[in-house]
């Protein structure tokens, strides 16, 4: 942590950055992110095994943004959110310091997006404890796997807090915010909910790069990472494509061979 | 009890979907009078959401189809897709929504009979599987 604080602190006083993204206490045990923009406030940053949260978000937000040139402290899920933004085009390495985080807790600099991407290939896209829950559902009956997500769905209140938490949420303009037409109804009525998650998970399709934050920032505790997670898998499985691997633009949905196979047209 | 009849709609592309369908009917060629045919410019341009809003708006079936892998007329619409069903239907299976509700195929515009005897083979599984209660359930909780 002292390295972290002093790296941070550096960065501000030479003014390579004008902000350092990162985690501070947050009362309550709880850890927040932290805009530290004087070297004193990098006294407060922290990292420890609470930090779970991906903050590559913040680099969207227009209120971030008018900072100026950010450093972010990242550990592998936003080094993996990094890379898919920057095949995507929404950062360049020049445009911020990337101080990234081993599993072990000290800081690593990288010199380039490769660089990056060989850090992050051994881990793994689905976590073991997700992919259990996705055989369970797997297993039960149509009707079952209905009435499991008819329950879990309808508890939503379309806060919208899982599109803020996502990083891959970036759109200016969401589709759901215009009402000419109102494609998406905003009320949190059983088929709203549904379209909505349906729309969310098949936008995220391939991109999700698996943070848990839309889960963990879900009020009512729907277990919305696992709808992204089963379709990274078939992303997977019928195009061997990964999300958050690389620079190189591998969107299934932007791309495609002639010969995908499918079984199921006529 | 008159027997059920199902509604489907069918989202076809301008190219070779709807010019074969015009096709069954110019060959006279009989078939089933309740799906209701909307014309695309291509596959690629059918949205997923669409699917779900045909059912919320009363459809217990739905066909999408268009021409076949190498035939698009705008290339590569139909791979695009392609690619989105695969997605999508796995998806729409995940949470529980019956996936043998929607039919695709490639029917060319040459293809007259064969969409006559696929939209009729659509309307004899749909006939089977029953009125889509439990989606058209949802349109209605929680309105007053």
């Amino acid at each position: 942590m002292e390295e972290l604080r002093k790296k941070a602190r550096e960065l501000l006083e030479s003014s390579s950055v004008n902000v350092v993204i990162g985690y501070e206490e947050g009362g309550a045990g709880k850890v927040r992110p932290i805009f530290a923009r004087q070297p004193g406030e990098t006294n407060s940053l922290i990292y420890d095994s609470r930090c779970l949260q991906n903050l590559a978000v913040y680099l969207a937000k227009p209120e971030v943004k008018k900072f100026g040139k950010p450093a972010i402290v990242a550990p592998v899920t936003t080094l993996k959110a990094l890379l898919q933004l920057a095949a995507e085009n929404q950062v360049t390495f020049e445009s911020l310091v990337i101080i990234g985080i081993t599993p072990g807790g000290k800081p690593r600099f990288f010199s380039g997006w490769s660089e990056i991407e060989a850090f992050v290939s051994p881990f793994p896209d689905v976590e073991p404890a997700d992919q259990e829950k996705l055989e369970k559902i797997a297993k039960m009956s149509l009707t079952e796997r209905w009435q499991f997500w008819q329950d879990e769905l309808s508890r939503c209140v379309k806060c919208y807090a899982c599109r803020a938490a996502c990083s891959l949420c970036y759109c200016s303009r969401c589709t759901v915010d215009m009402n000419q037409p109102q494609w998406i109804p905003v009320a949190s009525h059983d088929l709203g909910n549904l379209e909505w998650h349906v729309m969310r998970a098949m936008h995220l399709a391939g991109r999700c790069i698996n943070c848990g934050d839309c889960a963990r920032a879900c009020p009512l505790d729907i277990p919305l990472n696992l709808l992204t997670q089963k379709l990274l898998q078939d992303v997977y499985s019928h195009f061997n494509q990964r999300a958050g691997i690389g620079v190189k633009l591998e969107n299934p949905l932007s791309t495609f061979k002639p010969d995908d196979k499918e079984s199921f047209f006529g | 009890m008159s027997e059920f009849e199902p509604k489907i709609v069918a989202f076809v592309c301008n190219w070779c979907t709807y010019a074969g369908a015009d096709l069954t009917g110019t060959s006279r060629i009989k078939y089933s009078s309740n799906v209701r045919i909307i014309r695309f410019p291509c596959t690629g341009r059918i949205d997923f959401m669409l699917l779900l809003k045909a059912f919320a708006n009363g459809a217990d079936g739905i066909i999408v189809s268009g021409c076949h892998p190498n035939d698009c007329h705008y290339t590569s619409g139909n791979f695009h897709a392609r690619r989105r069903w695969i997605l999508f239907r796995s998806l729409l299976d995940f949470l529980g929504i019956d996936v043998r509700r929607i039919h695709f195929a490639w029917v060319s515009a040459a293809e007259g009979a064969k969409w006559a005897e696929f939209v009729n083979s659509v309307n004899t599984e749909i006939k089977k599987l029953g009125p889509h209660h439990h989606y058209h359930d949802l349109v209605n909780t929680g309105i007053a």
